[in-house]
């Protein structure tokens, strides 16, 4: 069971609450669990979001681990120059 | 693959050395092939025809007289390029922008395109074609568009974001927010508090290198394109989506980058350029004007933010509100959330909440500008922290160590921080000599933090070894401003050869797996990552080879400076093999050797940089000059640091630049009145100081050399530093950005009429 | 229309074109005899990045004719170096690194060529002033004028 913050957007679409207990090994389970329960999470899954753990910033490696007791922080995935 | 990415705080040899590049000796012979400078067998010339409205119904489009002039072989409009996105909201809005379907969204959006067999023969056929327009009221002004009487830019745009979805349309087509704490309370405990509102108007990333491509459609289907891009593969993945065709039958070779910035990050002509050929069969070479990249690609967004910022009289923050409304051109981006995010990212705050607001207006679609958004919400905020610390009767630089960010702090966008470097920035600053040179009258210093995230991504290379020792390093991200020099480095030092026995190259999209673009100052970054595991995996290659010549086990031989050894008393006779032995013995002992590498080079280290600015401002004239500038910023690890300080100084320059001058100029009619390097005046040689760096390395603990990539901070804080020492210099707080002449002498008047 | 018939000398060698009346010497030089050293950034002179020398005089090609050639001696980046031996400027360019995309960088080689011929010993402001025509977006300016006071220095000493 892991913690997971999503920031002030996201949790418009998940039922208007930021903080979430979810069971999940990785960053992919935690996007199926969290599409599973809140729907409209999905096209905001498709558009990109980033997964902080511990401070540290995943765009792209949904096979992260998700360590118990991680600081786990959802951000959308940004563009650079 | 089990690559370590760890940081592992080993020894260097190569890596923070200064070798001259390996593509330098073609760029001051002028050899370099730019997008422009590449031709094709039976080229043909594309020109596009552009809208002259900022917002118009395209009631028809008549191209029949521009078809029968003789030399032209192909004209289109939006038909030749049928929608395909299949429901891909951004990737429609990127069609759109490449040709306009339905309205023409802004000055200089594209509208149709020949392709003749000269330059002379396309201008006169674009002058054939018939365009009737219904002209629509327009919006150009981000606070204009915001408001609910603003004539609407597409009537299918409902805010998203809001508790409750809206009855009406609207040009704000997102909300969003971030932040901890309760804003209220903060604001209560507050013995000083600032509230003000800044704008920033709209510039260009002004690359020197107008965009360029050669395009050549065969009739089986294939292609190739040559192109000036910052992701050759990322234009193939959009080309082929576009125009209906198999990615891996589009080859896209990406040229020397002539500047990008940013603006090289998404296609523009390019599927034009394709559809053009595959009309007229034949390859299409498309170049734009000066004119056409200030109208129609870029810029950035123009900014209004509101900032309000509270402190106890001790000098702690208890809170910290922005609400930022950012302008998107006609289509929806995510450029004032990123605003939202990154406003106060420097500070350690207990109480902050950001809004952001996306707003549509008739201007070019926005595009990346080195560290998109940052820069004007570091305006607005560093601005706001400035003023509060004059309030406090406190140091500028002591207010904002006393809040600054650290190892564990909450940051504003959400997650806790790592190691970090704006403390260290802060304190480099605070014992510079800049910081205690005398200043003469009309003059003021500035200072100013700023963040940017920086990213990782997929990244490709391929290390080959040849069988004299020489390595070819082939990597997939494009070279902007002398990445091949410091990845060249990497390899060296990984495989414990010189440096002059490497060879980078920017492979083509055929040659190599898939890479995001350059962007997101990850070039480095990702590159050196993919190469360091390259390079291990070639090693592993290099330690078989010896042990089977020396007929041992793998495991007792190691790698080091370039040597495989056999490790252990019993080997004491074997004398080392060196990588260029075993290169040459490879042909015999099991062909050759490469490592190869793909990975998401995640965890990209968070940067900070303070900048010092000093200026002096001609009273009767408005007029700044910067006579002093220092750039503060940790690079992680420096892997070649002359041109991390070259980062350094350009991101200061544009800075410099966008803070005093640079900015789109619209006339009521909606259009740009300053299409030109003339009239849209960038820093030139004599406008500028030396400009100092002070490269600090606070190694990310998610690479193993350390690196953070260093491309884009450089330029988030310029805007507020100047803006401090100009508004220290006049003694009235500037809050519009540029701050030209003109605005300098109307806020001077305005606080002599009190 | 009719080409006009050119006959011109550039980097010392012969060379005979044609072109048209409203060709600029840009065109010439990219699109009729190959040499895209010079390139083309803003076509209306304000970036300096398709600087050439006519007759010891420094322009911008993108504002001088084809046919303006005829008889006259241009000199443009590829004939800089001289065989494989790079010229000073092109040498301490390399060696402080003032260059990041390079597409301005054969027109500042160029500018202050011009510059060092006509002042050999310029001070900070006066290369800062000397250059002013020629714009670069990646460099900040600063490893280029220390390129050119580098170079000034080798120059001097040679």
């Amino acid at each position: 069971m892991v913690e997971v913050t999503l920031w002030g957007s996201l949790s418009a679409v998940a039922g208007g609450k930021a903080r979430h207990e979810i069971e999940a090994k990785d960053i992919r389970e935690l996007f199926r669990k969290l599409a599973e329960q809140y729907p409209g999470i999905e096209p905001w899954i498709d558009r990109g979001i980033a997964v902080a753990i511990d401070g540290t910033i995943y765009r792209d490696t949904w096979s992260k681990e998700l360590p118990e007791g991680a600081e786990i922080f959802l951000l959308p995935r940004l563009a650079g120059g | 693959m089990n690559f370590d990415p760890r940081f592992s705080g080993r020894q260097f040899a190569s890596v923070g050395t200064r070798p001259i590049r390996p593509d330098g000796v073609d760029k001051v012979t002028g050899r370099a092939r730019y997008g422009a400078d590449f031709n094709m067998a039976g080229q043909l010339v594309g020109r596009i025809l552009r809208s002259p409205h900022a917002h118009a119904v395209i009631k028809s489009i008549d191209t029949s007289k521009a078809e029968k002039l003789a030399g032209v072989k192909a004209v289109i409009t939006a038909k030749d390029l049928p929608d395909l996105t299949d429901g891909d909201a951004a990737m429609y809005d990127i069609l759109d922008n490449c040709m306009a379907r339905k309205k023409a969204l802004y000055d200089g959006h594209a509208v149709a395109a020949v392709a003749a067999i000269d330059a002379r023969i396309a201008r006169q056929a674009l002058k054939l074609i018939e365009v009737e327009y219904e002209v629509l009221p327009h919006v150009t002004d981000v606070d204009e568009a915001a408001h609910h009487h603003a004539p609407l830019i597409n009537d299918q745009v409902f805010t998203e974001g809001l508790e409750e979805k809206p009855a009406k349309p609207s040009n704000v087509t997102k909300r969003t927010q971030f932040g901890h704490g309760d804003v209220h309370a903060g604001f209560a405990k507050a013995d000083f508090i600032v509230e003000r509102s800044f704008k920033t108007e709209q510039t260009h990333q002004g690359y020197i290198e107008p965009h360029a491509c050669v395009a050549s459609v065969n009739p089986d289907g294939t292609a190739d394109l040559w192109v000036c891009t910052q992701g050759h593969f990322v234009y193939r993945q959009h080309c082929a989506q576009l125009l209906g065709m198999e990615a891996s039958k589009l080859r896209v070779t990406s040229s020397e980058i002539g500047g990008g910035f940013g603006g090289k990050t998404h296609v523009w002509a390019e599927p034009v350029a394709l559809a053009l050929s595959r009309k007229a069969g034949r390859p299409v070479k498309l170049v734009m004007t000066r004119d056409e990249v200030f109208r129609a690609s870029g810029p950035t967004s123009a900014t209004s933010i509101d900032v309000k910022i509270g402190a106890s009289k001790d000098g702690t923050i208890t809170a910290a509100e922005a609400t930022l409304r950012y302008s998107c051109g006609p289509y929806a981006g995510s450029w004032a959330e990123i605003g939202a995010m990154t406003a106060f990212a420097c500070y350690k705050l207990e109480n902050v909440k950001t809004v952001g607001y996306e707003v549509l207006v008739n201007r070019p679609k926005t595009a990346a500008y080195r560290a998109p958004s940052a820069p004007m919400a570091a305006f607005a905020v560093e601005s706001a922290v400035d003023e509060l610390a004059h309030e406090l009767g406190m140091d500028a630089v002591d207010f904002r160590i006393k809040n600054a960010a650290q190892e564990g702090t909450r940051a504003s966008y959400g997650p806790v921080y790592g190691p970090i470097g704006i403390g260290p920035t802060l304190e480099a600053v605070k014992h510079h000599p800049h910081m205690k040179a005398p200043l003469k009258a009309n003059q003021g210093r500035g200072m100013a933090c700023g963040f940017w995230f920086n990213f990782g991504g997929q990244t490709c290379t391929d290390l080959n070894i040849g069988m004299d020792g020489s390595v070819s390093l082939a990597v997939g991200t494009v070279d902007v401003g002398g990445s091949r020099a410091s990845l060249s480095l990497v390899a060296a030092e990984e495989l414990g050869i010189d440096y002059s026995h490497v060879k980078a190259i920017v492979a083509d999209t055929s040659s190599l797996g898939y890479n995001d673009m350059t962007d997101g100052s990850r070039g480095t970054f990702s590159s050196s990552m993919a190469t360091i595991s390259a390079a291990r995996n070639a090693i592993k290659i290099l330690r078989e080879r010896a042990a089977q010549t020396w007929d041992i086990p793998v495991e007792d031989v190691h790698w080091e400076k370039g040597h495989a050894i056999a490790k252990g008393e019993k080997y004491g006779n074997l004398s080392p093999l060196s990588l260029k032995e075993i290169a040459a013995a490879s042909g015999k002992t099991g062909g050759p050797i490469a490592g190869h590498s793909e990975l998401v080079a995640d965890g990209a280290g968070v940067s900070f940089a303070t900048h010092i600015c000093d200026v002096e401002v001609d009273p009767e004239t408005g007029s700044t000059r910067v006579i002093r500038y220092t750039v503060v910023q940790d690079a992680g690890k420096a892997v070649h640091p002359t041109y991390v300080e070259g980062q350094y100084q350009g991101g200061a320059a544009q800075g410099i630049g966008w803070a005093l001058n640079e900015e789109y100029i619209y006339g009521k009619d909606g259009r740009l009145q300053n299409a030109g390097f003339l009239d849209y005046r960038i820093p030139v040689c004599s406008d500028l100081p030396m400009i100092d760096t002070q490269i600090l390395e606070i190694p990310n603990p998610n690479h193993p050399y350390g690196v953070r990539g260093v491309g884009e901070t450089s330029i988030v804080p310029p805007l507020a530093a100047i803006a401090n020492a100009v508004s220290n210099a006049v003694g009235v707080r500037m809050t519009h950005i540029p701050m030209s002449p003109p605005r300098i002498l109307a806020a001077l008047d305005a606080e002599r009429e009190g | 229309m009719a080409g006009v018939a050119v006959s011109t000398t550039i980097n010392g060698d012969a060379v005979e074109y044609l072109c048209q009346p409203d060709e600029t010497l840009l065109e010439v030089l990219r699109d009729r005899l190959g040499l895209t050293g010079a390139k083309e950034g803003c076509g209306t002179g304000d970036c300096g990045a398709c600087s050439v020398i006519v007759d010891g005089r420094l322009v911008c090609s993108c504002l001088v004719l084809g046919a303006e050639a005829e008889g006259r001696k241009v000199e443009t980046i590829e004939g800089m170096a001289h065989g494989d031996q790079l010229h000073p400027l092109q040498q301490k360019f390399l060696e402080h690194a003032a260059l990041q995309c390079g597409i301005c960088t054969p027109g500042f080689l160029i500018a202050a060529k011009d510059l060092l011929a006509k002042n050999p010993s310029p001070t900070e402001e006066e290369i800062r002033f000397g250059l002013a025509g020629n714009l670069c977006r990646c460099t900040g300016y600063d490893k280029i004028v220390r390129a050119v006071q580098d170079a000034a220095e080798v120059m001097k000493g040679a």
